[in-house]
């Protein structure tokens, strides 16, 4: 479906590098959060989800715990609502325990000008005080336009603004790779 | 979805689906403990209420704003409409005063209609009832009422009154409806067939026959005289209001005995399938088309409908109004959403 | 006196002719007719020549609602579309139940100049259904009245029904019944049918104007009256019609032009210039009155040309007046819907529009052949022109019709009213 659309689109990452920075990214997170008690994993839809699930079973087996993973929906925070025709909501589930007092770590593929990270802020304020709230990405591809940045990060990718980064994961697109491609308009 | 929701005929099966896809995310929020969203900031939505209604005022008050919209109430009794101001000048001063959408219950069958295409005002408009034709938003709510009990479970079945399932994606193909009263007179029965069939359901009218209309037989539905005969066979069975004025006009003989014909009681509940749910849409008559026994029974979902016509009505001015223009619906709402740069 | 040559008229839509008009009256009818000097000279190759049209049925308004429509405009509008008599009905303020108001009303017609008022006198005071109005002295008054009618209401008590019918006898009158069962249609917004169930619009059953006509014709019948029904709506009443017609009774019946065309469905749209008593009907409705005009079961074609001011037609459907205007389309419609289709030729459209009309209303000076000797009360229609109906050019005060946009055949293109052109290449003289 997507790399019909993008014949020009260059891997970047491929399933086993995405695989790799993963485990990486769970150990970080382990060590930063000293042995992660606490932590509460929150994806952003539609992809940060399924990076979500991956990573919190990446932690079951470091911790030997089931981390509670959930997802959060930013559509109805977004600075850019009035610029698009209404948009179908996502799915928003938070685990059980809620998040108060916990440390949640935000999940997304890809970290761009930092808006949907500020929507996501505002969503969580809505539900919760968490203890402290970091943020988990794929990668990095730079022009932020906010004071956001992410505390684990799988790839950084420096890109010029005429380029375009997709990422496809198995639970999705039936394969797992980061593409870097063309702005094809 | 159009610009405007005026008839629940109007609504394609994806557009209902995503209305009632959206309601159950709406849902959600009103378990939080901040149960607003900033989505509509900004705008203006006005009630404007040429009937006194206030169980549906109140309801798209509480969806405008949660939504952080700005509400404004405008009731026809007391102010210059009962004073003759035409539906004309009122619009125009509501577009004066910026309103992005206006919800109107008005007694005219069309009103909200000739609001919508007259030129009159540019937001949106939603019907909140018209006379005796439509209630659109009464429709979708008993839709997603019966969706999360009648498809609610894991597998796509009835939940058997173990509390309210999650029907997000599903309709209500194969299921049946058995809608009973005073149809002649109900923008709710002629709201609810629209909807009901679109969504895959089979729908039964009961009533006695002063209270069809003439050409029911071109409805999308069945007719029935009898009501023990189709209570077997139904899934939900949606009591309408018998209004008291209707009491003297001869379109039955008694109360009594409309409530001994058509009225559901104990021993006709318990005829019904196990998994069935009692509907109505409020306020009820007891003891005319409902005894106090069964609408305080588990299987009414007459409190429920209330609440879920807080999300509907929110997912509704947020489709309308929660972008540059109304949503979109397509057959799979929940893929390829690119979120923002 | 002055004279006026038209030259090669499609006389009933028959072979190219020439008219002289001299004064008041035809002179000569006949091929290659000569000018006499200083005669204007109407060059009416390709039209047809038609005996001025006569309308049955006008709501002129005035006196009380001259915001709508005045005895001047409405006979402006009426010579446009190629009336030299109009019947205006009773329905005003004051209503037309006295000598008094008749003549006032038909010595404004006089006063115009563009077409004659008859006016319709009342049944009963008030339009009440209670009490006969003063029927012999309107008949005895200048206006001599002839057609007695309650339009806008039915006359629903059987004995005053009965009374008006055999009291007119007395000077050859007739009344023209409103037929609406008023207890069925209370209320009633639209059709009774499959488009008012989903509406949601009170419905108004065909029933209702068909148990009024059947109860009438036997009241006639039995008395030995002439009843006429008004705008007849429904393929039930077009039977009871041709019924009663079919025992000789002495019953005559009119359809509108929008009834001939227009049908439920519109609706739909809730705008409320569809809205209109009786109410557009379903199809089968619309292909029975064509059929009945054809046939003759219908007598006339009449307009119930009914104006009403914008504020009226711009509200929500329920709150918004029932009627529209007709008189400038009325041949329009007329030759779209029966000439264009066969059903009906030119002869047939003079019969239907100008001589039963004139017959029924037992209106002197019109409704005559085109022929020598006869007064020069004459039409003139373009069968070829096509035009798109744009009511911001009507002669009439008021703009409710249900053709905007519609585009329709014919055009009048000249009027003659007693040999006076009150309408010459299609505009007023």
């Amino acid at each position: 479906m997507v790399e019909d659309r993008n014949v020009s689109a260059r891997p970047v990452l491929e399933a086993p590098d995405i695989a790799r920075v993963l485990t990486r990214i769970a150990h970080e997170i382990v060590e930063r959060a000293k042995g992660a008690d606490d932590v509460v994993l929150l994806g952003i839809p539609t992809r940060g989800v399924f990076l979500a699930r991956r990573l919190a079973d990446k932690l079951a087996g470091i911790t030997g715990r089931q981390t509670p993973v959930g997802s959060l929906d930013i559509t109805m925070y977004r600075d850019d609502l009035r610029l698009k025709p209404a948009r179908a909501l996502e799915r928003t589930e938070i685990p059980g325990d809620g998040i108060d007092g916990r440390l949640v770590v935000l999940v997304d593929d890809v970290l761009f000008s930092g808006r949907t990270i500020r929507a996501a802020l505002d969503a969580l304020g809505d539900i919760g005080r968490p203890r402290a709230v970091q943020l988990a990405v794929l990668v990095d591809r730079g022009h932020r336009e906010l004071p956001i940045r992410a505390d684990y990060v799988g790839k950084n990718l420096p890109t010029s603004l005429r380029e375009t980064v997709k990422v496809q994961l198995a639970e999705n697109d039936g394969r797992d790779a980061v593409l870097l491609g063309a702005r094809d308009e | 979805m159009k610009r405007h929701l005026i008839s629940a005929a109007d609504l394609t099966r994806d557009d209902a689906l995503l209305v009632l896809d959206t309601a159950e995310e709406m849902a959600r929020v009103a378990d939080r403990p901040i149960k607003k969203l900033p989505t509509l900031r900004g705008r203006t939505v006005v009630n404007l209420f040429f009937e006194d209604s206030t169980r549906t005022r109140i309801s798209f008050e509480a969806a405008a704003k949660r939504l952080s919209a700005d509400v404004i109430n405008f009731s026809a009794k007391g102010s210059s409409v009962s004073k003759g101001e035409s539906l004309k000048d009122t619009a125009l001063t509501l577009e004066a005063m910026g309103a992005d959408a206006v919800v109107i219950r008005h007694h005219a069958s069309g009103a909200p209609h000739r609001l919508a295409t007259s030129g009159w005002i540019g937001g949106s408009v939603v019907n909140a009832g018209d006379g005796t034709h439509e209630h659109p938003t009464q429709a979708l709510l008993d839709a997603f009422t019966m969706r999360r009990h009648l498809a609610g479970a894991p597998d796509g079945g009835p939940t058997f009154h173990r509390g309210p399932g999650d029907g997000t994606g599903r309709d209500l193909e194969g299921r049946r409806i058995t809608i009973v009263g005073d149809v002649l007179h109900s923008r709710v029965a002629r709201s609810n067939v629209a909807l009901l069939g679109t969504l895959g359901a089979h729908v039964t009218l009961v009533a006695p026959p002063t209270l069809l209309p003439i050409g029911v037989e071109s409805w999308p539905c069945e007719v029935s005289y009898d009501l023990d005969a189709v209570l077997a066979k139904s899934d939900a069975v949606m009591m309408l209001r018998v209004q008291s004025e209707r009491m003297n006009a001869a379109f039955f003989p008694t109360e009594r005995e409309y409530a001994r014909r058509y009225g559901l009681d104990g021993a006709r509940m318990a005829a019904l399938p196990e998994h069935a749910i009692v509907m109505h849409p409020g306020p009820m008559n007891r003891g005319m088309e409902i005894t106090a026994e069964v609408a305080d029974s588990g299987r009414c979902t007459v409190v429920e409908q209330v609440a879920n016509g807080v999300s509907v009505r929110m997912a509704v001015l947020y489709l309308l109004l929660g972008g540059n223009e109304p949503a979109v619906a397509t057959a799979t709402p929940r893929t390829e959403e690119t979120k923002q740069a | 006196m002055s004279t006026t040559l038209i030259r090669g008229a499609k006389l009933l839509g028959g072979e190219p002719t020439d008219v002289l008009i001299d004064g008041e009256t035809v002179a000569a009818v006949g091929a290659g007719l000569t000018a006499p000097e200083g005669s204007t000279v109407v060059e009416a190759e390709g039209l047809v020549a038609l005996p001025g049209l006569v309308d049955l049925h006008t709501h002129l308004r005035e006196p009380g609602r001259e915001d709508s429509e005045t005895v001047l405009t409405g006979t402006r509008a009426a010579a446009v579309g190629g009336y030299t008599a109009v019947h205006a009905m009773a329905n005003t303020f004051p209503v037309a139940d006295t000598a008094g108001v008749v003549e006032q009303v038909w010595r404004l017609g006089r006063e115009s100049g563009y077409c004659d008022v008859q006016p319709v006198g009342a049944v009963t005071v008030g339009l009440e259904g209670n009490k006969l109005a003063e029927l012999g002295a309107m008949a005895e008054s200048a206006a001599a009245v002839r057609v007695f009618s309650d339009d806008g209401k039915c006359v629903d008590d059987a004995v005053i029904m009965r009374r008006a019918l055999e009291y007119v006898k007395a000077f050859d009158g007739v009344v023209a019944q409103h037929a609406q069962e008023p207890r069925l249609t209370e209320g009633a917004q639209m059709n009774e049918g499959a488009v008012s169930g989903e509406l949601g619009l009170r419905g108004w059953p065909a029933v209702a104007e068909e148990s009024i006509i059947a109860r009438d014709v036997l009241l006639a019948a039995h008395v030995g009256s002439r009843v006429h029904i008004c705008h007849l709506s429904t393929a039930g009443s077009v039977e009871i019609v041709r019924w009663a017609k079919s025992k000789g009774w002495n019953v005559t019946a009119e359809v509108t032009p929008h009834h001939l065309l227009l049908t439920d469905e519109l609706v739909r749209t809730y705008n409320p210039v569809y809205k209109v008593n009786p109410p557009l009907r379903t199809e089968a409705d619309v292909m029975a009155l064509r059929e009945a005009l054809a046939d003759g079961t219908i007598d006339c074609v009449a307009t119930d040309h009914a104006p009403h001011p914008h504020e009226d037609k711009d509200c929500e459907w329920g709150a918004a007046a029932m009627g529209m205007v007709g008189l400038e389309t009325a041949l329009a419609v007329v030759q779209h819907t029966m000439v264009d289709t066969g059903l009906l030729d030119w002869a047939g459209v003079a019969d239907r529009m100008s001589l039963r009309p004139a017959a029924i209303g037992r209106l002197a000076g019109h409704g005559r052949p085109v022929a020598a000797g006869e007064p020069a009360n004459l039409t003139l229609v373009d069968p070829a022109y096509r035009g798109v109906v744009n009511p911001a050019g009507f002669a009439s005060r008021s703009r409710n019709t249900p053709y905007e946009g519609l585009e329709l055949p014919g055009r009048v293109t000249a009027t003659f009213l007693r040999g006076k052109a009150t309408v010459m290449d299609g505009k007023l003289t």
